[in-house]
């Protein structure tokens, strides 16, 4: 991955099966996820239905389900699963040294 | 590159041979100058400088050594003999301690000078130490050498109470250990589930339930704060939360990391690791290095078997005959006796990865294999690993699986055995006294007689037969039956939960009570989830079907709970919330008037609503503010009025005997102390009460989860109606004469509702389901029934009135209001608070 990688602070703050979210200056406000199975993923804090924040939703493998109507969302892809359709942009993300990292072209964006 | 030229002719004598200097004599080391011997026993004259005093032996098998299953000499690998049959030069508990490139040559501690024409660096890994305070105190150890080994022993020959910091692999194995050497041993680690990187959450629940077994303590989620020390030696370890937990020996085994200090001394270009190319070659063409000291496209390796193939490719390259090495996929093994555990490759899932879950609860079986375009890309085994390395196997050769997907998870040899790869062939081929039902002993051919003589469907089967009428374990089998009996005439049975699990609601919280599960991984491993973690709609069902079984004693699990329980705030569209104080029986005061008028102003809610359930609703506040505004509210005397929650919500009243001209009793008083009696219950789904002072109605009783109508005579008390799409008017229940059976009979109905409804089930469609005369028979049938099912609400409340609000509003759980850092345009603001236990 091209780009510069921005600091957000460690993996510690997150407890497993749950979402934080990290406001943008003038973007978007972030989610980012940790799944039970350990996994760090990042996504754009609204659901491609009706912009529900995606941090306040139940994590399970590695999809969230949206807390206003229940639209199951992968992590991975941001692709809305089962019967519905849609995409929440991703932001890539490293996990280095205990400190997770998002790459700062796709923050800003 | 031609070796033969590049003989150094400084020497006083010629060498004969090309000379190998090996920095480390552990297992990558050794083995690769084993592989270079096999290849060209004569082209180099070797020497190996060893950090410890003695021959090269298989560093795994300490575990085995610290166990007390293996000695020393049996773990050696090369003894003395085999260095003099090679002409190796050993230099052990010498260690190299400085490279010199340009001249070639290294020198070790004692000052021992050796030229080299190739220089090999298998310095290994360190293990990681976590910089707490009290690192360094006598009695804290790693498990990384026989040394370690022997100051473990050392401290349990005298007993008393060991430490150990890690969960892992190592860590693991060194609990194990030192408990069969008679210690008592705590496991701390950080993560929720142990080896979380090499097991998911079920099989990781049970390890650790084996482990408790035979006597060691975990605590998961715990983060080592300080060493404590007594009389220069230590004596405990603090948690960040303040536990302290008394130790003889503190074992650190929370990870290693390459050793690369030698070499960045040296100027060879390291960044996790020495990093090499794919003929293990370093930045300087002469010097090579091998094992977890480096880091290969990218990748460190801390597991053995890369260590084989890596050596295979730099022996090649020292013999010109390069075959590139290109990285290794690992699998990985529990070294402690009884408990088989393996892991391979990726399992945490993805696109297009299907999870295929086989859990035997009674021989304590969980397997799982995740498969992608019709391969095998990840296997995690507790129980039964026979079929390991057959699984592994086809990780590695990427073989199409779909001809034998159907069997793939009952192992190798049902696979591969054609007709029986079918499940229905399979319970074909099974023999008519084979036994299905273990629970009700029924077996085949009484399965099949009663599905001939009209039992076409799993619930038929059940009732008649009891075949999985009891854990359930063999509805499967019970399925197939009916399908290969019956053909397509199987009548569909009733719904399961979802679609992780084939057991019913029902089926759930019978077993939940019967074979006492207390844990949420241990419901799915006993009731054969088919998901690592179930999904959004198990999740909370078991999350409350637990918190019902286990009053007091299960501690509710934040993740499985939907965002305003979780928030105790109603979520908006907007992702805003909104805040609903509590009002006991619909009764206000000037004082909770002004907090809540001062709150609307303070944080700038937009709207402030009455409620159809007589509450004041405050909108628009965002999650960040939360805390802040139920303080408010506390300072007023507020507590969380659970308008968000599947809980007791409003009781609503009139006003009664106590103005009201018709009123017959005093209705607020009494709605005011049900209200007392049932907040902060958690319901299968919301649940409504009014008490109205006269048949006039006018708190609306009688659409409402529990109702009470007032008359001259006593209380009438009405039950399962609602508002909402479909109105349902209540039925009667029964007539009370006084309030405190009003209160006791409200209590018992509670209890039976929370105890046998479905999750997300009102009492309106419960109570059709189950029938009035059900409900009345629960309660009435047997004259002390009310009076038990009374008291077991009063002792789940005792566990369930704490104000959840004045908790958050103190800063506990600051992680769920606060975000975790801000970006702004110049820089990176962070947030602080690390997740609660």
């Amino acid at each position: 991955m091209i780009g510069t990688w921005l600091d957000i602070g460690p993996t510690t703050q997150i407890e497993p099966g749950s979402a934080r979210t990290l406001p943008v200056a003038g973007g978007e406000e972030i989610a980012v996820f940790h799944t039970m199975r350990g996994e760090f993923y990042a996504l754009v804090n609204k659901c491609p239905h009706k912009g529900g924040p995606l941090s306040q939703g139940i994590v399970h493998g590695d999809s969230v389900s949206c807390p206003l109507h229940n639209w199951r969302i992968s992590l991975r892809s941001g692709e809305a699963l089962g019967e519905d359709k849609g995409c929440t942009p991703t932001i890539p993300l490293k996990v280095d040294s205990g400190r997770i990292f998002l790459l700062r072209e796709a923050v800003v964006a | 590159m031609n070796a033969q030229s590049k003989i150094d002719t400084a020497g006083a004598e010629r060498p004969p041979r090309e000379r190998l200097v090996v920095i480390g004599n552990g297992m990558a080391g050794c083995r690769a100058v084993e592989e270079v011997l096999a290849r060209d026993a004569g082209r180099y004259a070797v020497t190996i400088f060893g950090a410890e005093p003695r021959v090269n032996y298989n560093r795994i098998m300490l575990s085995p050594v610290l166990a007390g299953e293996k000695t020393f000499d049996e773990i050696v690998i090369n003894d003395a003999d085999w260095y003099a049959a090679h002409a190796i030069t050993l230099v052990a508990g010498d260690p190299v301690v400085q490279i010199d490139r340009a001249a070639k040559l290294v020198t070790a501690q004692s000052g021992r000078i050796e030229p080299y024409d190739r220089l090999l660096i298998a310095t290994g890994s360190d293990p990681f130490i976590i910089p707490v305070p009290g690192h360094d105190l006598p009695g804290v150890v790693t498990f990384r050498d026989l040394d370690d080994v022997d100051r473990m022993l050392a401290a349990a020959e005298k007993g008393g109470d060991a430490v150990v910091i890690g969960g892992g692999l190592l860590g693991l194995e060194a609990a194990h250990g030192l408990s069969l050497r008679g210690m008592k041993v705590t496991v701390i680690h950080l993560m929720p589930t142990l080896m979380e990187r090499q097991l998911d959450e079920a099989a990781g629940w049970l390890l650790r339930q084996e482990l408790e077994r035979r006597g060691q303590t975990i605590l998961t989620g715990a983060n080592t704060k300080a060493i404590l020390s007594a009389d220069g030696h230590v004596a405990g370890i603090e948690l960040e939360d303040g536990t302290r937990i008394r130790a003889d020996i503190v074992v650190m085994a929370v990870g290693i990391k390459p050793s690369t200090a030698l070499a960045k001394l040296a100027g060879i270009v390291c960044e996790r690791g020495i990093v090499v190319d794919d003929n293990m070659v370093t930045s300087d063409p002469d010097i090579l290095a091998v094992g977890e000291c480096v880091q290969h496209r990218g990748a460190c390796y801390g597991l053995v078997a890369p260590l084989w193939d890596m050596c295979r490719s730099l022996a090649g390259f020292l013999t010109d005959e390069a075959n590139g090495y290109s990285g290794s996929v690992t699998s990985t093994k529990l070294k402690v006796s009884g408990i088989d555990l393996f892991s391979a490759g990726d399992f945490s899932g993805g696109d297009g990865a299907e999870d295929i879950v086989m859990r035997d609860a009674a021989r304590g079986i969980y397997k799982r294999v995740v498969v992608k375009d019709d391969r095998v890309i990840g296997a995690v085994l507790y129980g039964d690993t026979a079929d390991g390395n057959w699984y592994f196997d086809l990780l590695k050769k990427g073989e199409d699986i779909a001809p034998i997907r159907e069997g793939l998870i009952f192992g190798q040899a049902f696979a591969n055995g054609g007709a029986l790869a079918d499940p229905n062939s399979a319970v074909a081929a099974l023999s008519d006294d084979a036994e299905i039902c273990g629970c009700n002993g029924v077996s085949k051919g009484q399965v099949v007689g009663c599905i001939n003589a009209g039992a076409h469907s799993l619930d038929a089967v059940r009732s008649t037969c009891k075949a999985s009428a009891s854990c359930g374990s063999c509805t499967g089998l019970v399925e197939s039956l009916l399908a290969f009996t019956l053909g397509g005439a199987v009548e569909s049975g009733p719904q399961t939960m979802c679609k992780c699990t084939s057991f019913t609601h029902d089926d759930v919280r019978r077993n939940i009570v019967d074979k006492q599960l207390r844990h949420m991984p241990q419901v799915m491993q006993e009731l054969h989830w088919t998901t690592p973690d179930g999904c959004s709609s198990c999740r909370p069902a078991l999350n409350y079907y637990l918190l019902c079984a286990w009053p007091g004693e299960y501690l509710d699990d934040q993740a499985s709970r939907y965002v305003n329980e979780r928030l105790h705030a109603n979520i908006q569209k907007d992702g805003t919330y909104s805040v609903v104080p509590r009002m006991w029986g619909g009764i206000t005061s000037p004082r909770e008037l002004r907090a809540i008028a001062d709150v609307v102003e303070k944080y700038d809610a937009p709207m402030v609503k009455v409620t159809g359930g007589q509450r004041l609703d405050i909108f628009g506040i965002k999650k960040e503010d939360l805390p802040a505004v139920w303080a408010d509210l506390n300072a007023a005397g507020m507590v969380s009025g659970h308008a968000y929650g599947k809980a007791l919500r409003t009781v609503k009243t009139c006003v009664g005997s106590e103005w009201c001209r018709f009123g017959t009793q005093d209705s607020t008083g009494l709605g005011v102390k049900i209200e007392r009696m049932s907040w902060g219950s958690w319901m299968p789904h919301k649940f409504k009460i009014a008490v109205s002072g006269c048949p006039r109605n006018c708190a609306e009783a009688t659409i409402k989860d529990f109702g009470v109508i007032c008359v001259d005579s006593g209380y009438e008390l009405h039950v399962g109606g609602n508002g909402g799409i479909r109105v349902r008017v209540t039925d009667l229940l029964c007539k009370v004469e006084t309030e405190d059976q009003a209160m006791e009979m409200c209590a018992a109905f509670i209890q039976l509702y929370r105890e046998d409804a479905h999750y997300l089930e009102r009492t309106a469609p419960w109570l059709e389901r189950k029938g009035l005369d059900w409900i009345k028979g629960q309660l009435f049938d047997d004259p002390e029934a009310v009076k038990r099912l009374a008291r077991r609400f009063h002792f789940a409340q005792s566990f369930s009135q704490d104000d959840p609000w004045a908790a958050r509003a103190a800063g506990d759980r600051r992680d769920l209001h606060s975000h975790m850092a801000e970006v702004r345009p110049l820089h990176v603001e962070y947030g602080q608070a690390e997740y609660a236990k």
